[in-house]
């Protein structure tokens, strides 16, 4: 393969990588928006959604409809899991302060992970394939028109989610609540009601992103949401937390440096290399990209 | 002088009563009643040992600091992997093996500090989530470093470590560690940590060096997680990086966050309970970390603080309630 080549493939590699990322990354950036708090389980989310395409997309087939349309279900499914958390979990703890939410939601994601180890078995689970597209050669590179399908999806999802913040009077609700609880109450806004939709939007992306990422990496294990949803919440903090372009912007960001550190400077490191630029993000510049600087009130 | 005296009394009886609690345990093993199981049970204890450091020194941060960790299982390989590699290269110059497990001991210990340095000054600018996340970050550092070099075995386990981990060893490290990490918090030190735990702010204004008691404290917790993870090396005599992974971590905070935040008492009783209690129940194995996150979530609910909250177990004041009590009896009569 020659340089180009290879040069498009990882560009298109990393855009794909950081698409997937962009999308998981808005689901925390919302819930973080709104509630100041890390939703360590999103992650999981992603796993659920996982496994519930690996069930239903044999059924799906069966009765004789596309394999994606599977992906309705597991935003369904999704939904009902993250609204099942806030409700169950978070709400209670809501007002303790961020280190019990934290914690709550640290307990959250270690319970849906193991329950899913015990319901699901150990053993990775491998997705059947969900887009049968052809690739294109473009420089000499292989273009597999999924991932471009993919990059399209979160694309355009994310900028439906930002004129329905904008303009959306449900939107406006969300972008109230975070700024004063209490004005945002005596204008009518119902805040819990607010924060629970939030939870749904999010949840519901996870199932999207799910679908993303199984087209790509056809297998789910149940531990595949902390690591994932690790680097997401690095993509969401490069970005600026609470804003959504910063999550997209940021997400391709980090898609783009793991696969490039992949493929030109040290396969084995690139971990390393991510979880060093998050450090170094937050010591420079903790509020991200596009994120505002909050001073802190006495 | 008088107070002199009472402090020497009391630190005499805790001593007693732990040479005591030592007798004992080793009367137990010695004596034959748990026939073959000795060594197995033997190696719970041990377990125990190395798991009440470092829960006990990840409660410095979370309960007595106020910041998270999630990333201490980090602190504890970089302990683990200094100290294994120190005694693979003394294993052969003849040093009695005391000596070598206290030399590991330290090695790994002073290892960890210097990592706890460094992760320390993130808290310049970082609190609350962020620095959890930071915490978190460095962990995968680590493990992604150790994975890659060599001399860690590059990415596969690491074995043939000289087993040092004798239980009457552990479990007077453990009698010293936690004896350090309790007279730092009762020191002038902690309780300056605790005035930053309860608000920064208003400490910093009383002219408290903030950061530097933040990384003060990030450095003694790395000190003792390091000293754990020599310990753990030279039990296991073996081990791959990912047995520090991010599960390891929050499974170490489970335990602080259930023993009660702030409570060394919590940390010690929970870390023993939490690290024997799969052993015990080996059938259920796979429902450990369930029924933990189940008890984590009604614990937060329910009572925040964790089981022991800031209750501090003390053998001398439950004595002179005792005394007391007996004192009043004889005055109504």
């Amino acid at each position: 393969m020659s340089s180009t080549a290879l040069f498009v493939q990882s560009l298109v590699n990393g855009l794909n990588q950081g698409a997937i990322y962009a999308l998981i990354a808005l689901g925390y950036t919302m819930v973080y928006g709104i509630i100041r708090m890390i939703n360590f389980a999103h992650g999981d989310f992603i796993m659920v959604g996982s496994y519930t395409l690996f069930y239903t997309i044999p059924l799906m087939i069966n009765v004789g409809m596309p394999a994606w349309m599977s992906v309705l279900i597991a935003i369904v499914v999704c939904t009902v899991v993250g609204i099942t958390v806030e409700v169950v979990a978070y709400r209670p703890v809501r007002g303790a302060g961020s280190m019990t939410a934290l914690i709550t939601a640290l307990a959250m994601s270690l319970f849906l992970e193991n329950l899913a180890m015990i319901l699901f078995g150990a053993n990775p689970k491998s997705v059947p394939i969900i887009f049968n597209l052809p690739s294109v050669n473009i420089f000499g590179a292989k273009l597999q028109l999924n991932y471009v399908l993919t990059l399209g999806i979160g694309i355009v999802i994310m900028i439906a989610l930002q004129l329905f913040v904008k303009n959306a009077k449900l939107g406006k609700a969300m972008r109230a609540t975070p700024q004063d609880k209490e004005a945002a109450t005596l204008m009518g806004i119902n805040v819990n009601h607010i924060i629970t939709i939030t939870f749904g939007i999010g949840s519901a992306l996870a199932g999207v992103a799910a679908l993303m990422y199984c087209s790509t990496y056809p297998r789910c294990t149940t531990d595949m949401g902390s690591m994932m949803g690790l680097k997401a919440f690095i993509a969401a903090v490069f970005g600026g937390i609470g804003s959504i372009p910063g999550a997209m912007i940021g997400g391709l960001i980090v898609g783009l440096i793991e696969i490039f550190v992949k493929v030109y400077i040290a396969p084995g490191w690139y971990e390393a290399i991510t979880y060093s630029l998050l450090i170094f993000v937050l010591i420079i510049k903790p509020s991200g990209i596009l994120g505002k600087n909050i001073s802190e009130k006495v | 002088m008088g107070k002199l005296k009472d402090k020497r009394w009391t630190y005499s009886i805790n001593f007693i009563a732990i040479c005591l609690l030592f007798i004992t345990i080793t009367a137990i093993f010695n004596s034959g009643v748990l026939g073959i199981r000795t060594t197995y049970i033997k190696g719970i204890a041990t377990t125990a040992c190395y798991t009440i450091i470092v829960v006990a020194s990840l409660n410095l941060l979370t309960g007595f600091m106020g910041e998270f960790s999630l990333g201490h299982a980090g602190f504890m390989s970089v302990g683990a992997y200094s100290s294994a590699i120190v005694t693979n290269m003394l294993s052969d110059k003849g040093i009695p093996d005391i000596l070598l497990f206290i030399i590991a001991l330290l090695v790994g210990g002073l290892a960890a500090a210097l990592t706890g340095v460094l992760v320390g000054i993130p808290t310049l600018r970082l609190r609350g989530d962020y620095l959890a996340i930071v915490t978190i970050a460095f962990a995968e550092i680590v493990r992604v470093t150790f994975c890659n070099l060599e001399i860690t075995g590059g990415g596969r386990t690491m074995s043939g470590i000289t087993k040092l981990s004798d239980f009457s060893w552990c479990f007077w490290a453990m009698v010293i560690c936690i004896t350090c990490m309790y007279m730092y918090v009762r020191s002038r030190f902690g309780r300056t940590v605790v005035a930053i735990r309860e608000d920064y702010i208003a400490a910093a204004a009383s002219g408290i060096n903030v950061t530097f008691y933040k990384v003060l404290t990030f450095t003694i917790s790395a000190f003792f997680a390091g000293i754990g993870g020599a310990m753990y090396a030279h039990y296991m005599t073996a081990m791959i990086p990912t047995n520090f992974n991010f599960s390891y971590s929050a499974e170490l905070l489970t335990e602080v966050i259930i023993g009660g935040t702030g409570s060394l008492t919590g940390s010690i009783i929970g870390a023993a309970f939490l690290s024997s209690l799969p052993e015990v129940m080996r059938q259920f194995a796979n429902y450990r970390m369930l029924v933990y996150s189940v008890v984590l979530l009604f614990v937060m609910i329910f009572k925040p603080s964790g089981i022991f909250g800031t209750y501090e177990f003390s053998l001398t004041g439950i004595f002179s309630k005792l005394f007391r009590k007996i004192k009043r009896r004889r005055f109504i009569r």
